[in-house]
């Protein structure tokens, strides 16, 4: 695992610069009205290409950690960098630009049911502007590479629950973002559907996307590789290889 | 000039699309836009009644006229003088004699009464002043006129017209300024009509809204298909307000030539200038952006993602 000190600035390009930290967390903490810490302390870093599996119980901050990446929410305290920049710091108007960076799949897929399978997927690149015959070849190839290319008429409503989480993962992709975060993705899928999904990140990060997936399902872990992080409490449990959790928890 | 591209691609996008989102609920859009061109119709045909009444009014300057009839026998020479000294009063723009010659010739030639005055022995019509004021008279100064020349002994009869239609002029201003204040509170109505119905259109698309703002939606981008949806509100329903202003003046057109044309006048009744219809089309459009605009205000920062 790479530990480069901080990256040189933020439009350091990720192949030049060698090691450049996609996404640093320094001591960030992150509590709620209520009180309650989300996140205490959670320093973590993500190179741009890593494929990392955020695991632990429920509660135990993972969904807040993505939305802080996302900027759904903001750190209480401590910084959060997306190439060198504390993203903490950004006034409102700049958090459209910073997510159109990033590729984002639910649990509950987000699609929309009054639009075609086509409609959804092009909906990211419609925001970004893009021109209506590159919309057209990109989502075709998106749906491809998650095998739905006949479903393009279809709307959401009329697939499976599998095939609905793979429109949302060509939505994700599409506008071929830096990174791609998931919150249990699998979460209502069966372990076999599960698989197929994963398998389905996999190829994306094999081409190069950063890829950050939150899931409580070790046991589908650990036939995937790439990096595991496990929070517990808000609090960083583990960090590394696929070892296995520690006793007691 | 790629960006530009983008740009007016987003913005026509946005703009037939808005146009498409209303035409897959014809019902409750074409209801939305009636109202809309009701509630712009009413204060624009009144005021465009009100400008016709104007016109009319404007027409009979020569109401302003009124008639001195001298008693009968008076001489012609000392009619004359009378004339004479109306002429060079300085609130007397002219003063035409009719003497009672000329009124019997004029009597004689009317089918009605030629007749009749062949059967009496002598004329029995007065010499007649009638006499026009300047435009500018005070009506005090045109009441003493009046009254001093019908205290002379010569005079029998002055015949002052003239009340109406000062009265007339001040209902028209009246009812104006009641157009203006009906005009600005329907106004304000139809603002509140596009920004309610593009407040139910933003609850109706939470979820896309939501969806859009996670994908990295700008607020512009999310903001413009509403703004769209209220132009298209406030054209549409300007231009059912014409159609019905213009079906209304249709309508009234046969009555008020009818009406002018028994006071005389060869008043031909206004229709809708150019300044009434940029009138309606800039009030529509102004309120449909202003109502999309003060609901987009209001309610769409209040949707954030919730994941």
């Amino acid at each position: 695992m790479p530990t480069s000190s901080l990256p040189r600035s933020s439009r350091s390009g990720t192949e030049l610069a060698g090691p450049t930290k996609m996404i640093r967390f320094d001591n960030v903490t992150k509590r709620y009205d209520r009180g309650r810490e989300a996140l205490s302390n959670v320093s973590l870093e993500i190179g741009a290409g890593e494929l990392i599996f955020l695991t632990g119980h429920s509660g135990a901050g993972k969904s807040t950690l993505l939305k802080l990446i996302a900027l759904i929410e903001r750190p209480t305290r401590g910084q959060v960098l997306f190439e060198g920049r504390n993203i903490g710091r950004l006034p409102d108007r700049a958090i459209p630009r910073h997510r159109r960076q990033i590729g984002m799949v639910f649990q509950d897929h987000k699609l929309l049911e009054d639009r075609t399978v086509f409609g959804n997927i092009a909906l990211p690149m419609i925001i970004a502007g893009y021109s209506p015959r590159e919309i057209r070849g990109r989502v075709r190839a998106a749906l491809e590479h998650v095998g739905l290319l006949d479903r393009e008429k279809n709307t959401p409503t009329m697939l499976s629950t599998g095939e609905q989480q793979r429109i949302g993962i060509a939505r994700a992709v599409v506008a071929r973002p830096k990174l791609l975060i998931a919150d249990e993705p699998t979460g209502n899928l069966d372990p076999e559907l599960s698989l197929d999904i994963m398998n389905l990140f996999r190829r994306f990060n094999e081409v190069g996307v950063t890829m950050l997936i939150a899931t409580h399902d070790t046991q589908l872990l650990s036939r995937l590789g790439g990096r595991r992080v496990m929070l517990a409490e808000g609090r960083v449990e583990l960090n590394g290889g696929d070892e296995s959790p520690r006793s007691g928890l | 000039m790629k960006k530009l591209n983008t740009y007016f691609r987003m913005h026509a996008q946005n703009c037939i699309g808005a146009l498409g989102a209303m035409t897959r609920q014809p019902l409750a859009s074409s209801l939305t836009i009636a109202v809309i061109g009701i509630a712009l119709a009413m204060p624009s045909a009144l005021n465009v009644i009100v400008q016709n009444g104007r016109a009319v009014a404007g027409g009979w300057d020569n109401i302003r006229d009124f008639s001195v009839y001298l008693k009968p026998n008076t001489p012609v020479e000392r009619a004359r003088e009378l004339r004479d000294q109306l002429d060079a009063s300085p609130v007397v723009e002219s003063a035409r004699m009719i003497t009672a010659d000329d009124a019997l010739l004029e009597f004689q030639d009317d089918p009605e009464f030629g007749e009749l005055l062949t059967t009496l022995e002598s004329n029995p019509l007065p010499h007649t002043i009638v006499v026009r004021p300047t435009e500018d008279v005070r009506p005090p100064d045109l009441q003493e006129l009046a009254s001093a020349l019908a205290r002379r002994s010569d005079v029998d009869l002055v015949k002052l017209d003239t009340d109406w239609v000062r009265r007339l002029n001040a209902m028209l201003d009246l009812v104006r300024r009641g157009v203006w204040i009906a005009g600005s509170m329907l106004l304000v109505a139809v603002i509140v009509i596009i920004g309610n119905t593009i407040r139910l259109d933003i609850q109706n698309r939470r979820a896309e809204i939501e969806v859009t703002k996670l994908l990295g939606g700008s607020d512009g981008f999310v903001r413009r298909p509403f703004l769209y949806t209220g132009f298209w509100y406030g054209l549409l329903g300007s231009c059912f307000a014409l159609f019905l202003l213009a079906i209304s003046l249709w309508l009234l057109s046969g009555p008020i030539e009818r009406l002018a044309a028994l006071y005389g006048s060869s008043f031909r009744p206004l229709g809708m200038d150019g300044g009434t219809v940029l009138a309606i089309l800039g009030g529509g459009l102004l309120a449909g952006l202003g109502g999309a605009w003060s609901a987009v205000a209001r309610h769409l920062a209040a949707i954030q993602p919730r994941v």
